[in-house]
């Protein structure tokens, strides 16, 4: 058996980095220089434009899931402009526009690989906060520059903003995946979209694309103009007002559920016709109660799903593309960032932020 | 005896429980009149569903009182209506869980009446009519020919009995949720009456079968008997561990309040967890496993009537009946209690024709 001698990060040939990371699990971000591995044969380095705010980067720097490691640069939703390939990449110039979502590596071997489904590989290694097969930590978007292996990267249309388009590369795809999976894409449909946040108004934008009928459920009656005259969405209902709840019961052929706060589903799971789908993005971390006679009296379905492949994840880039889908943004300066955080812990943002990372981010 | 509130012209004799305390005992009532589109069924067996027991101790407070259980059903007709077709005096029959739909909702009209908000269950429903159904522990029955199964000759009455509800119930989610591809691995949560029926279907898919289950000294008869290919003991955490990831899906029958994050975890990428068991209390499900691995947990409530008649059908082709201990009417108190505590090998069935006797 040999021993690997694991390198440290100044003994490898590396360039330099810098960016913005938490320390702790108070959060708080600030400046931090560190490095990344030198552009190989099959990678892409690029310039970081912007890098969108996911809400699971407030997630992780708090520490609320309980993996994280510090310090932690955060940022999955990241695009720019390659800089340099390796002299293995086919599918990357110098010059083109690029993304990264939550993936930067996974095993290629598993049955998740091989179906295109990194994104369940049980090896696979996440953008930031994981350890990659190098044995280096991962540094997320929050940072100057990226170096990803060329199967991790997105093209990027040119019609699409960059930094409207920055959250779709988790945010986008984490809704998209699911609609398609469960067929929920099918015009004349009816679903339901929990939460107008980051992921929900994204779901609205992107399932009426698909020519399905939209019903956004929400706990604030404040959301529902923009709802419907800015979103599309179709109708409105406060899901506190049992009324309203009462009148749309059996109407729905699937629900995506972005919301992963602590909540009771069985008034969804009314919602839906016989048949129909409650599919949850958002991940609550207590179980939630399951009364099993209304599932079982409709035939009804309760699934989750996780962002998605790298090949569907480019298959929804270019489909946003085509119908000029992007997300609304609030486009912020790096030094906003914890006042970014400590707003988005209160939903206070229309409806993800994006940090305009190369105007912005300045090493000191 | 009690004198019912509706009175039908045809008398009928059955065995009712009174109140929650589930007691069984002799009932006089009756049936209406055969109509153009009825056929009467004299009832010669009667299988002892689970529900029947939560029924009976309206352990889902949705009991009317009296009430007479049974819905798993084989007879003989004894006179058909005008309209009727399908069926002929002599003909063998079984009757399920339903007696009565709309007919004209979205459900109803994909065969699929047993989703119908209106349906009428076999016992403890409102009629059409406005009178309350009774059930199969009784002596006859007169149902719309809509609702009636052909029983297949060579099925053997008593052990097909319980195909009109176990069987149906298992059938039917392991056709729609896609458990019937050869080679995947079935996991069959629960060794009662439906769950046993679940493997032997699962077999005859062509799938991998593993009971899981809390009871050990189930395993020997699982494999030799019913023909599953493992036996996973849910108390043990060393081989609970090491199937971890291993199912394509779980058919969970269990129908007492269970955890659901053991079985989640056994399941593959994309797996799915069936419930068909009826807890009386809300069940915990955890959201992690289900986003984690792209997961899904559904219900299925028994079967449409063209579907049951289509699980009777592949039954009689497999030769796939359930395993029975067949009691006598006044035995039925007694097989109560043994249910509850989960001591039958699978199903009871009672002989009615030979033991429920006018007095």
């Amino acid at each position: 058996m040999t021993s690997i001698i694991k390198k440290s990060p100044e003994e490898q040939h590396r360039q330099k980095a810098f960016g913005w990371a938490a320390r702790d699990a108070s959060g708080v971000l600030s400046p931090f220089k560190f490095s990344r591995r030198a552009t190989g044969d099959e990678d892409v380095t690029f310039k970081v434009l912007y890098c969108g705010i996911c809400h699971s980067d407030l997630h992780n720097i708090k520490n609320e899931w309980g993996s994280s490691t510090y310090p932690l640069v955060p940022g999955h939703e990241i695009v720019g402009i390659v800089t340099e390939v390796g002299s293995k990449v086919q599918k990357f110039k110098v010059g083109d526009r690029v993304g990264v979502g939550c993936l930067v590596g996974a095993c290629h071997s598993c049955d998740s690989c091989s179906q295109h489904l990194e994104n369940y590989c049980p090896k696979m290694v996440l953008t930031y906060k994981s350890i990659d097969y190098d044995g280096n930590t991962t540094y997320g978007g929050y940072s100057d520059i990226m170096v990803v292996n060329e199967h991790y990267a997105i093209h990027f249309p040119e019609n699409l903003p960059l930094d409207a388009g920055a959250p779709l590369l988790c945010a986008g795809i984490t809704v998209y995946s699911p609609l398609k999976y469960y067929g929920l894409d099918k015009p004349g449909l009816h679903i339901g979209v929990v939460g107008l946040g980051g992921l929900g108004h994204v779901a609205v934008k992107f399932a009426k694309a698909f020519g399905v009928k939209v019903t956004v459920i929400s706990t604030s009656p404040a959301k529902m103009s923009e709802a419907i005259q800015h979103l599309g969405a179709d109708a409105f209902l406060v899901s506190r007002d049992p009324e309203q709840l009462q009148g749309a019961m059996g109407t729905m052929d699937g629900i995506i559920d972005t919301v992963s706060a602590f909540h009771p589903l069985m008034p969804l799971i009314g919602l839906l016709k016989s048949d129909g789908k409650l599919v949850m993005v958002g991940a609550p971390e207590k179980p939630l109660e399951l009364a099993v006679f209304p599932l079982l009296a409709g035939r009804k379905t309760v699934a989750g799903s996780m962002i998605g492949g790298l090949k569907e994840t480019q298959e929804m880039i270019d489909f946003a593309g085509k119908h000029n889908i992007t997300a609304d943004v609030e486009v912020i300066p790096m030094d906003y960032v914890n006042t970014a955080m400590e707003r988005l812990v209160k939903a206070d943002v229309r409806y993800r932020f994006v940090i305009d990372i190369a105007n912005t981010l300045r090493a000191d | 005896m009690a004198k019912t509130p509706e009175e039908h012209p045809v008398k009928a004799f059955g065995w009712a429980a009174r109140d929650s305390s589930g007691v069984l005992s002799p009932f006089r009532f009756s049936r209406r009149e055969n109509g153009d589109d009825d056929v009467t069924v004299k009832i010669l067996y009667c299988g002892v569903c689970h529900s029947d027991l939560h029924a009976v101790k309206n352990e889902w407070g949705l009991t009317n009182y009296p009430i007479v259980p049974g819905h798993e059903i084989v007879g003989i007709v004894t006179k058909v209506g005008k309209q009727v077709q399908k069926f002929k005096v002599d003909d063998k029959v079984g009757v399920g869980v339903l007696v009565g739909s709309c007919k004209s909702c979205e459900s109803c009209q994909q065969d699929l009446e047993n989703y119908c908000p209106q349906m009428v269950f076999t016992y403890n429903s409102i009629d059409h009519d406005g009178t309350k159904t009774y059930g199969g522990y009784s002596d006859v029955i007169v149902i719309h020919q809509h609702f009636v199964l052909r029983f297949p000759d060579n099925l053997p009455s008593d052990a097909g009995a319980p195909l009109l509800c176990a069987g149906i119930t298992v059938y039917s989610p392991m056709k729609y949720y896609g458990m019937t591809e050869p080679g995947k691995h079935l996991g069959v949560a629960g060794l009662g009456g439906l769950g046993h029926v679940a493997v032997k279907f699962g077999k005859a898919f062509g799938l991998k079968v593993t009971v899981i289950s809390g009871s050990p000294s189930k395993e020997v008869e699982a494999i030799n008997r019913l023909g599953a290919d493992s036996f996973l003991v849910t108390s043990d955490p060393t081989k609970m561990k090491a199937a971890i990831g291993t199912m394509d899906f779980i058919i969970d029958t269990i129908s007492a309040v269970h955890p659901l994050l053991p079985l989640l975890s056994l399941l593959k990428l994309n797996g799915r967890l069936v419930t068909v068991g009826l807890p009386d209390k809300p069940l915990e499900l955890p959201i992690f496993p289900l986003v984690l691995g792209r997961r899904l947990i559904g219900g299925s409530d028994f079967g449409g009537i063209k579907e049951t008649q289509e699980m009777l059908d592949f039954c009689a082709k497999n030769n796939i009946t359930a395993d029975i201990e067949l009691i006598k009417i006044d035995e039925i108190n007694t097989a109560m209690e043994r249910l509850a505590k989960s001591d039958v090998r699978y199903r009871f069935v009672i002989d009615v024709g030979n033991s429920l006797s006018h007095p």
